[in-house]
């Protein structure tokens, strides 16, 4: 099957009837050809050519109707929603993780005094590895995430953050162990499920196969169950959460363009639903809470070409392929941050710049949330100081320079229209490929995606290398600005070291029979195919099973899922 | 003998899994015609000092953009022990200016940054590579 296509455009009988047209533009070229010089070949990072001007020769709003309609409306080029960020403008959710569930704590209380409605939880690398605090050197605990291995750790980290009111997004790959936990903080508090919201921002198994091997894995046929006894659990007891987030920036961070990277999260969104329905559910009854995350790179126009064509298609795809037929399944809801790659060691000050400009690019965009980074992200996980400052470029943005004003500004552009245009026939081809693949799944298992990736990723740095693109204090200004490089976080040992000490004499009190007695449960779970294994993680949890006992029952009774690289 | 290609492991140790670094760092080495040894993420110290000692390597490559480079010194130390004292290390990613000290004293080669070129990373393990086989010769070692 391939995707259905956009009619192309420069059709003679769409030519435009413009009075002196014609002779003007012959004039523009003849000028425009002697005055350039040596005429340089642009080409953008998902390889299409660049032209020096688009006129209606390229889009005219004879397509209007088309391609764009109105916001609210299928196929949501515009935006999603009726009022878009003149009406309520994007989530703003920094990303959080550090240290000990109180140094979390003391870190994400104040964001919410100062009002911020949705919070993030990212844990410690130890945790994507799959292992509890006491199985890791102490240097690389907490360095990069909070170290929460229990539901009691949850409870410190969420000490007086009112979970049934605020949004709570977790960095939590499969098996889904934190939302486990904040489950069990709920019941401690006597908050019913249905209160709980946020996202499962770490959902998307194919891309800590292919792309970011931060995560621990199942094996690939545990982790495509688990995912969906997770969907249907949370339909079921959570249904204000999202359980599917399909993580595009981690294809894009490894080295996928942005054509490419659109293309796979698609594919890949595509691949999860269907699975879903597969399992007997309805795809109006999981669409609305499917959600994406994205990288916004500062490849500007390319970026919001790159969105506009991806919220079109994927509307088409809810539609047509997967038979929703209510409009919310059709909305491709996104969290866009702002892209680490982009951003550089040297002359770090200069990654404010930067930011500004990949955030205005994800405003541009429509994005429904959004992460700046701190600019010494290329450094350290964002130390306070910085941290703020990415704020308050999202303040800036809207506030100052009233780029919320207007729904979709970049609408109508004839370059914008254009490229959209074209992106959307990049992404559809990558999307031919992948099916031709036999899906996702298949192509990940192939090596598909990681060659194409892969070899994006060196084609980027050999441009880069070449001086072909600038990176300005990189290969090009490559001038001392003088200013000392930010100091990075490192969490306070002797802190760390109490956590994991009573880590241990937790796992030492706790009843072991009921403990053995929910490993049992989980692990009867996973060997019979009809059971719902999130269900007794969630139970496990909730008894004081730990995050590394959780996965490594799974891992027993599902298998270990290596990382499929192709060097 | 000298002629012979020179041997890296290009490996991450600990936990960090952010892996377009290595993966882009192994291919310049291959293309300038070395041998690569090349893992995935999350390599135990023990598993990449025998890694080192079966395949023979010359240089140790390892990449660091999420701390890991904080237990570097750790496997310096588990090589010597191992008799491995004379294999080169050098680490890619990120290591913050203040950190540098500790990994050099400990003794790391050399640490790249980003923004680090082909060529200077091809360089310094090349020569490093020759100076590691120099001395493994002078130690009499003669297996190659």
């Amino acid at each position: 099957m391939t995707h259905a296509r956009i009619v192309p455009l420069n059709r003679d009988e769409d030519q435009p009837s413009l009075p002196g047209f014609e002779d003007a533009e012959d004039r523009w070229r003849q000028d425009y050809d002697r005055q350039i010089g040596t005429e340089r070949r642009i080409v953008n990072r998902s390889g299409i050519e660049i032209d020096p001007i688009y006129t209606p020769e390229n889009w005219s709003s004879d397509r209007y109707m088309a391609d764009l309609g109105f916001p609210g409306q299928a196929p949501y080029t515009r935006g999603i929603y009726p009022t878009m960020h003149r009406g309520r403008t994007w989530s703003q959710r920094q990303l959080i993780g550090l240290g000990t569930p109180g140094d979390y704590n003391e870190r994400v209380r104040k964001i919410v005094d100062h009002g911020a409605t949705a919070i993030s939880l990212i844990p410690c690398n130890s945790g994507f590895r799959g292992i509890d605090c006491d199985e890791v050197p102490l240097p690389l605990l907490g360095t990069c995430g909070t170290v929460v291995n229990t539901v009691d750790h949850m409870d410190q980290a969420l000490d007086g953050i009112p979970i049934g009111d605020i949004s709570t997004a977790m960095n939590d790959p499969t098996p889904f162990t934190l939302l486990a936990f904040v489950l069990g903080v709920a019941k401690r508090r006597g908050i019913p499920f249905e209160r709980i919201t946020g996202t499962s921002n770490q959902s998307d198994y194919i891309s800590h196969f292919v792309a970011n091997h931060m995560f621990y894995r199942l094996s690939q046929p545990g982790s495509r169950r688990v995912l969906v006894d997770h969907v249907a659990y949370c339909r079921e007891h959570v249904p204000n959460w999202n359980p599917v987030s399909v993580v595009g920036q981690h294809m894009q961070q490894a080295g996928a363009t942005p054509a490419e990277t659109m293309g796979l999260t698609l594919s890949t969104a595509i691949q999860y639903a269907e699975d879903c329905m597969a399992r007997g559910m309805d795809p109006d009854a999981i669409l609305p809470r499917f959600t994406f995350f994205f990288d916004i790179s500062i490849s500007f126009f390319e970026e919001i070409a790159k969105f506009r064509a991806g919220r079109r298609i994927w509307a088409r795809i809810a539609k047509d392929r997967l038979g929703a037929r209510n409009p919310r399944s059709w909305r491709f809801k996104f969290h866009g941050q702002t892209s680490g790659v982009d951003l550089t060691a040297q002359q770090p000050l200069n990654n404010i710049a930067r930011v500004a400009v990949q955030a205005a690019a994800g405003i541009f965009s429509g994005l429904q949330s959004m992460h700046t980074d701190a600019y010494d992200e290329a450094i350290t996980s964002p130390t306070e100081g910085p941290a703020r400052i990415a704020v308050a470029t999202q303040n800036i943005l809207r506030e100052e320079a009233h780029l919320c004003d207007v729904i979709d500004p970049m609408g109508g552009s004839y370059y914008v229209e254009t490229l959209t245009n074209q992106m959307e026939e990049e992404i559809l081809q990558v999307m031919d490929r992948i099916e031709a693949a036999g899906g996702m799944y298949e192509a990940v298992g192939s090596g598909t995606v990681q060659t194409m990736i892969g070899q994006s990723a060196l084609a980027a740095q050999e441009k880069v290398e070449a001086g072909d693109e600038k990176v300005v204090g990189v290969n090009c200004y490559q001038d001392d600005d003088g200013v000392e490089q930010p100091e990075p976080y490192r969490p306070d040992r002797q802190a760390m070291e109490a956590h994991v000490k009573a880590f241990k004499a937790f796992k030492a009190d706790r009843s072991q029979a009921t403990v053995d007695k929910a490993i049992a449960g989980l692990r009867e779970a996973a060997q019979d195919e009809s059971a719902n294994t999130f269900e007794k993680v969630v139970d496990a949890a909730a008894v004081g099973v730990t995050h590394g006992e959780i996965i490594g029952t799974l891992r027993e009774e599902l298998g270990f899922g290596h990382p499929l690289i192709i060097a | 003998m000298s002629e012979q290609p020179i041997r890296v492991l290009v490996t991450k140790i600990g936990l960090d899994g952010h892996d377009r670094g290595s993966r882009v760092v192994a291919a310049y080495l291959r293309d300038a015609g070395m041998e690569v040894i090349y893992t995935p993420p999350w390599q135990q110290i023990e598993e990449v000092v025998a890694l080192a000692l079966q395949e023979d390597v010359d240089v140790i490559g390892v990449s660091s953009l999420a701390t890991d480079h904080l237990i570097v010194p750790d496997l310096v130390e588990a090589l010597r022990t191992a008799d491995l004292g004379h294999v080169g290390v050098i680490v890619g990613g990120i290591v913050p200016d203040m950190e540098h000290p500790s990994l050099l004293t400990a003794g790391v080669a050399r640490i790249f940054g980003p923004g680090a070129s082909r060529d200077d990373i091809v360089d310094c393990v090349s020569d490093l590579g020759a100076r590691v086989r120099g001395e493994k010769l002078a130690e009499g070692d003669f297996s190659q």
